[in-house]
């Protein structure tokens, strides 16, 4: 019985840094129609960004956290600037070729500047410190993640809902030219979007990397694309969708590693994407068309 | 002359890609006005407009409005001057609510809307009784009704329309004109692209003639629509 709490709450975990990281490829895809690849690298280079603060500069973690939020914002709003504004009017086929080449980009600029070879991640001992819940023993990163990532998402739903740049965030992912007919600098909206995905992805990158011993230039892709999967099962698009998506395949996962099958639990996830893909194309909570008219 | 227009327009030459879609056009408009623009498909009524708004780069003109040029600046930047645009096909915002529509129509002003937020439902009390519901759930005709309404909404000087009475019912035709002449009653000017010339012809104190990119023929709305080529073109008249 408490191996099966054990399993859910690892799982709940795991599964919220998914969710956190599907949020980022939600949102991008909800206001500019583009599967952004370079996501996942971006989510790696944070975990550098950590070790450069904590591990390089003896900058206390407290800090830490702050700049590589700020500096994963920075990195993704420039990645957006650079390699996505200029292809606003262009074919969507070509942004998306423009956003493999900027995951490839990423990948090789971390080997060069970092190597191939596996970079301890700095300890956080505050977020490490075993906590006790009746008889479960877990660490107190793998507790709070997955309550700080549903704060996180009722925010979110309420910033987009409720305020005056949410309802600016949905013109503009319905109506580029009518958005700018209202007055709205539809490239500031596109930023704020990604300032949000990539300091989620930042977040997402802290909690993922503490409890695991490295980095490594690929540490972005395997999970990057886990997390893709999760935003197309919960319905992309859709922020509470990505939170579904997300914990579904983190429980999926841990409990298939607990079981005898453990090697195959990467496989599961894709073959849930495929499984969705047949039955419900647009995902549990997805728009009914996504195709932009 | 330019304390009387509000817009002028001179030279105003845009191409696609190499295709000159209007050629080098001057027109006035005169403030408190009923202007129309009438014309074949693909004359360029909509790229003028388009143009205006700051949506499409002109290759070549010269825009002033209340006496300081516009040309080149963004659509926030035109926006905020006074001028709005209800697109052709009305573009509402579909996942929006209805109130939401409204609210965004100013999303640049920084005053208290409420009282316009009324004033629109005392227009359009349709959209009142429906304030809650997804804007893309409406019919056309209260589609319309809402898009005129969220321009309202940005409190402009100069309110430019693109057939607005595109698909609607003549029932509802008549309603947006009246609506038109209410908007105009009001001290806004109103620039007005219409298929339904006979319609524009009435309400209109000048219109413009466009045929492929050129002005072909300007005058009082009247003046126009006694044309005996006019009359033929667009009216759906006979000669004789
Ligand atoms: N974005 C664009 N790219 C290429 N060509 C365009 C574009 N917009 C308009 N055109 C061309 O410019 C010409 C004028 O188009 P416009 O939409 O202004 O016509 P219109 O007078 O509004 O016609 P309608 O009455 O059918 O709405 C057309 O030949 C059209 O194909
Ligand atoms: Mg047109």
């Amino acid at each position: 019985m408490s191996a099966i709490l054990q399993n859910c709450l690892n799982g709940l975990s795991i599964g919220s840094i998914y969710a956190l990281i599907a949020i980022g490829y939600t949102m991008v895809y909800g206001i500019l129609r583009l599967i952004n690849f370079a996501h996942g690298d971006i989510f790696m280079m944070a975990g550098y960004f950590m070790i450069i603060c904590m591990t390089d500069c003896l900058i206390p973690w407290y800090i830490s956290i702050v700049l590589v939020i700020a500096a994963t914002v920075l990195l993704g709003v420039l990645t957006e600037k650079i390699a996505y504004k200029p292809l606003r009017e262009a074919p969507r086929m070509s942004i998306m070729i423009s956003a493999i080449g900027v995951s490839y980009l990423l990948q090789n600029l971390a080997t060069y500047l970092f190597s191939a070879l596996p970079k301890a991640y700095p300890s956080i001992d505050f977020l490490n410190k075993t906590i006790k819940i009746g008889n479960i023993s877990t660490s107190l990163v793998t507790f709070i993640t997955p309550i700080l990532t549903v704060l996180i998402v009722v925010f979110l739903v309420f910033l987009i809902n409720k305020t005056k740049v949410g309802m600016a965030m949905r013109a503009v992912s319905r109506d580029f030219e009518t958005s700018q007919l209202m007055g709205i600098k539809i490239n500031n909206v596109i930023s704020i979007t990604f300032v949000i995905g990539c300091a989620l992805a930042a977040i997402g990158s802290i909690l993922y990397f503490t409890p695991r011993p490295s980095v490594t230039p690929l540490s972005g892709s395997l999970p990057g694309l886990k997390c893709f999967v999760a935003a197309v099962f919960g319905g992309i698009g859709s922020i509470p969708g990505a939170l579904v998506g997300g914990f579904l395949i983190g429980v999926s996962e841990t409990f298939i590693k607990a079981g005898a099958y453990s090697e195959f639990s990467d496989a599961v996830t894709f073959v849930i994407l495929i499984i969705v893909l047949l039955f419900k194309p647009t995902g549990l909570f997805g728009e009914k068309t996504t195709e932009k008219v | 002359m330019s304390n009387k227009n509000i817009l002028e327009i001179r030279n105003l030459t845009v191409s696609f890609g190499g295709i000159e879609a209007v050629k080098g056009i001057s027109m006035d408009i005169p403030a408190g006005e009923i202007v129309t623009l009438i014309g074949a498909n693909g004359a360029g009524k909509s790229t003028i407009l388009r143009t205006i708004a700051g949506i499409v780069k002109p290759q070549e003109a010269e825009i002033t409005f209340e006496g300081e040029p516009i040309n080149g600046l963004s659509p926030d930047k035109i926006v905020s001057k006074g001028i709005t645009l209800v697109p052709e096909g009305r573009r509402i915002f579909g996942n929006l609510t209805v109130l939401e529509n409204l609210k965004i129509g100013a999303y640049l002003r920084k005053d208290n809307i409420e009282a316009d937020i009324e004033h629109v439902y005392s227009l359009f009390p349709r959209l009142k009784e429906r304030s809650w519901q997804m804007a893309g759930t409406l019919s056309g005709g209260e589609q319309q009704m809402l898009a005129v309404g969220r321009a309202l909404m940005g409190k402009p000087k100069l309110i430019m329309m693109d057939e607005p009475s595109l698909g609607l019912a003549p029932l509802v035709v008549k309603d947006i004109f009246d609506i038109i002449k209410t908007v105009h009653k009001e001290g806004i000017t109103v620039l007005l692209n219409e298929q339904n010339a006979n319609m524009a012809l009435k309400v209109a104190d000048r219109a413009y003639v466009i045929e492929t990119g050129n002005i072909i023929m300007s005058g009082t709305g009247a003046e126009i629509a006694a044309d005996d080529s006019i009359k033929e073109a667009y009216l759906g008249k006979a000669k004789h």
